[in-house]
């Protein structure tokens, strides 16, 4: 019985080398201490680790003695019995023991497989101290990071416009096309966040007017589109730069709805157009449109024209005839009524004396002495504008038609009816005893008692001329017919509205007082207009328009482009507004009714 | 003669000009006259609504940018050819950093300082991470050889993992009369990967799990109770693990700044990528819903 031990070694070009020692013993110990049969110059094989011997049938047995196993065909153990016919192969820590026989003979090959340590093994000195290995290569980064924006941020979007460009309301949840977005659209189209394809349907087709309308059904064209394209000016720098990129890209470089109307601005209300869109063609209007009666008209604070307010000039018929006149004019109006502003705003005279002796009419709300605007001027419910004055409700507090008493009752005239005056007072004329007239002379605020002129005769005539009841705030001639003794009363017109061409808003304007726009108190005529002009550059006077008001990019307490007061879908309607529609329906002038 | 030309030579390679300042500072000028005129145009220029890519300053900033990115992103196979002259490779890098800093001004200028969560936002985002990781490079290949070399104190690459070598070669030979539980300490050491640990590890430096400084302390305070006598196998295990330690700080040190020298490409490279996808996407986008 013997082993042979052929320990195997390697030379750098891979060639083994055996060294065969044989031993005649029936046990061999196997372990990294020197004094072992086989050793194994192995820190992971114990100093004294296995041993190798023959059992009485023949075979070979490999037990551990240390206690630490090791493998035999791969498999851990601690003890095996090894049939020497088949052979096997026993592995301690890096050496490979291959067991086999020879008739009578074991055979032990002893080979080293492991490296001795890590950094001693096989290294690649050109990457081993390169971070390749620890990272995704460049290489693949790229390619997975590019095919991933790609799928989510094109591809997909694609799927959902492809998906969805022929429905009117998409399925909630999220689209890829969303990602698209440049930005949160207004909030009158947030419904439509999700539904692309409500403006964006065709493919590299910018937003068409076609498309706005489909829902703006009521909105009103600005002009004649063959007049507006004369009067657009040709291109400036950045316009021009503009228009290439669009040229280039196959963008429309005409006026659409969207060049003023931007989307995708942000959250919140549309903001208002911006002045520059209307003052592009207005500014120089008349250059390029030599018949328009549009004045030309630029930035509110530097360049625009004054007022050029819609005044009553004059009847047709039975109907007033306006007309546009500047303010620098200094027009006049005849709306039929004599009524002085200084006299019922006096402090002094009076009419502020019969305002203090009425306080049970007056009283209450009175700041100061004398009458107040609001006294005789009633808004409308809307704030906007104000009611025409009427005899009833604004006058006959204090100047009262009563032309006859019985008992303690006052007769009253009905106003607005001259022929039934005139009956009521000829009826008067056939009693034979009439009070002390009522007629002849109205006792007017301040005036002394009536008792004292005397007695007047009874006639309708004492009305309409001098002293009379109608003659004080009416104009009169004599073409009337015999109803009314040829006498006839000239229609009271009141303009409710002047600024027809623009919108302007009493109600906010409500922080101001009347008296700040309006000087009322100086005027000695009602045929004086009273509408505050546009004033002069950096007017500190506080009595026109521009004392607040500048143009959009301006300085002033109230930087205003055109939107604030015009609308370019034009109507008698007031400017689009960012915070909500204002009733609209407001008649021109107040007309009494027949 | 000779040797005159040798020292113009020498002194020549001696004044060594950096890509960052090339020619006087030639690119750095040129982009921040670029930048200058770019913002002063924006703050000039008064577009309605507001700013935004869709006037003429966007368009225009737009079609810079796009051409600048595909031109910074060339330097990719540029870099590949070094050449001299007017157009050299030090030329290129040095427009390639200070060009890429001016569309930092260009990029936001052109989003009319306009973000959301959309494929826009997006290419700029992934834009300004590449600029940002560039600035790294810049900092890492400015600051950082210098320090690689100073600690690889004129040991090589190969040299660093012979020493391993040699070091791990003895302890095996030290190690082999030990008994297995000494024995198991130096295995460790030597088994373990002085290259692994992972990321992390190569950028920090810590090195938490090092067998070999584990193997070390242990064996350290196994000696402290004993007597030194010279002879104890052990004691030459100790000082072995400690020359091994030594060798893998320096080895870690310079694993450490060459990560850091070139990690930041990890994210340079493959962003640009990814940017120009998302690039691609908006712009196609624009067109598409307009």
């Amino acid at each position: 019985m013997s082993f042979v031990i052929r320990t195997v070694s390697r030379t750098a070009d891979g060639r083994e080398i055996i060294r065969p020692v044989t031993l005649a013993k029936d046990e061999l110990a196997i372990g990294r201490d020197a004094s072992n049969d086989i050793h194994l110059a192995d820190l992971a094989v114990e100093p004294f680790h296995a041993r190798l011997t023959q059992t009485q049938n023949g075979r070979i047995r490999a037990e551990s003695k240390g206690g630490l196993g090791f493998t035999v065909d791969g498999r851990v153990t601690e003890l095996t019995d090894i049939d020497p016919a088949t052979g096997a192969e026993l592995g301690f820590g890096g050496h490979l023991l291959t067991v086999s026989s020879d008739g009578d003979t074991v055979i032990v090959r002893v080979e080293r497989t492991g490296a001795v340590s890590d950094a001693a093994g096989v290294k690649d000195e050109r990457t081993a101290f390169t971070l390749a290995g620890l990272l995704p290569s460049k290489r693949t980064g790229a390619w997975t990071l590019t095919l991933l924006v790609l799928a989510a941020f094109l591809v997909a979007p694609l799927w959902s416009w492809a998906s969805y460009s022929h429905v009117k309301t998409r399925p909630a949840g999220f689209h890829a096309d969303t990602t698209w977005s440049t930005g949160p659209l207004s909030s009158a189209h947030h419904a439509l966040a999700t539904n692309c394809q409500s403006c964006h349907d065709k493919a590299f087709i910018s937003v068409e007017d076609t498309k706005c309308i489909s829902c703006h059904t009521q909105i009103h064209g600005h002009a004649d589109s063959r007049r507006q394209v004369t009067a657009m000016p040709p291109p400036g720098f950045s316009k021009s730069v503009t228009n290439a990129f669009k040229v280039a890209f196959g963008k429309p470089t005409g006026q659409r709805c969207v060049d003023c109307h931007t989307e995708h601005q942000g959250a919140g209300p549309m903001p208002a157009t911006a002045q520059a869109f209307c003052t592009d063609c207005h500014a120089t209007l008349k250059a390029r449109l030599a018949d328009t009666k549009i004045e030309n008209v630029g930035d509110f604070g530097t360049a625009h024209p004054q007022f050029r307010p819609t005044l009553v000039v004059g009847t047709v018929g039975e109907q007033p005839r306006f007309a546009r006149i500047s303010l620098d004019a200094r027009p006049t109006e005849n709306n039929g009524l004599k009524f002085p502003h200084d006299v019922h705003l006096s402090k002094v005279n009076g009419v502020a004396r019969m305002v203090q002796t009425m306080s049970d009419v007056f009283g209450g709300h009175r700041q100061g002495v004398g009458l107040d605007c609001k006294d005789c001027h009633t808004q409308t419910a809307d704030g906007v504008r104000f009611l025409p004055v009427e005899m009833e409700r604004n006058c006959q507090v204090c100047h009262s038609l009563g032309y006859d008493r019985v008992g303690g009752t006052v007769r009253t005239l009905k106003h607005g009816s001259v022929a039934q005056a005139v009956a009521d007072v000829r009826a008067l004329g056939l009693r034979t005893a009439v009070a002390p007239s009522m007629l002849a002379g109205r006792r007017r605020p301040g005036e002394p008692p009536l008792a004292s002129r005397g007695a007047v005769p009874v006639s309708a005539d004492a009305l309409f001329t001098k002293g009379g009841a109608c003659y004080d705030c009416h104009v009169i001639d004599r073409a009337g017919d015999a109803s009314t003794n040829g006498w006839r009363i000239r229609r009271v017109f009141q303009p409710m509205r002047y600024m027809m061409k623009g919108w302007f808003d009493h109600k906010a304007h409500g922080t101001q007082s009347c008296a700040s726009c309006h000087n009322a108190g100086a005027s000695k005529s009602s045929t004086d207009v009273l509408i505050p002009g546009i004033g002069t550059l950096d007017d500190k006077t506080g009595m026109t328009c521009r004392s607040c008001h500048g143009g959009e990019g301006s300085a002033s307490k109230v930087p205003s482009p055109c939107a604030m007061c015009h609308d370019y879908h034009s109507g008698s309607q007031a400017p689009w507004r960012p915070e909500g529609e204002r009733p609209r329906k407001v008649a021109i002038a107040g007309l009494r009714k027949p | 003669m000779v040797t005159r030309v040798s020292v113009q030579q020498r002194v020549r390679a001696s004044a060594h000009e950096g890509f960052l300042t090339l020619g006087r500072s030639r690119w750095a000028k040129i982009a921040a006259t670029t930048s200058l005129v770019m913002l002063l145009v924006y703050v000039l220029d008064d577009p309605k609504p507001r700013p935004n890519g869709g006037t003429w300053y966007g368009y225009t900033l737009g079609t810079m940018g796009a051409v600048l990115i595909l031109w910074l992103t060339a330097l990719g196979v540029r870099k590949r050819a070094m050449t001299r002259g007017r157009w050299s490779l030090k030329t290129w890098t040095s427009a390639h950093v200070w060009l890429g800093l001016t569309l930092v001004v260009i990029a936001t200028l052109h989003t009319g300082f306009q973000f959301g969560w959309n494929v826009h936002t997006l290419a700029y985002v992934l834009m300004m991470l590449v600029i940002v990781s560039g600035l790294f490079g810049v900092f890492a290949y400015s600051m950082l050889p210098r320090i690689l070399s100073d600690n690889r104190n004129e040991t090589t690459e190969p040299q660093m993992l012979e020493q391993l070598r040699s070091v791990d070669r003895q302890l095996h030979e030290a190690a082999q009369p030990l008994g297995q539980a000494h024995a198991d300490f130096v295995r460790a050491s030597l088994e373990q990967d002085p290259f692994g640990g992972g990321l992390w590890a190569r950028l920090s430096g810590n090195y938490p799990r090092c067998a070999t400084r584990t193997g070390k302390i242990a064996i350290r305070d196994e000696l402290a109770s004993k007597p030194r006598t010279g002879g104890d196998p052990l004691e030459k295990i100790a000082s072995l693990l400690e020359r091994k330690e030594a060798v893998l700080a320096r080895v870690r040190r310079h694993l450490r700044i060459k990560a850091l020298l070139e990690v930041w490409l990890y994210i340079h490279v493959p962003v640009t990528f990814a940017l120009i996808a998302a690039l691609s996407a908006h712009i196609f986008s624009v067109f598409f819903y307009w």
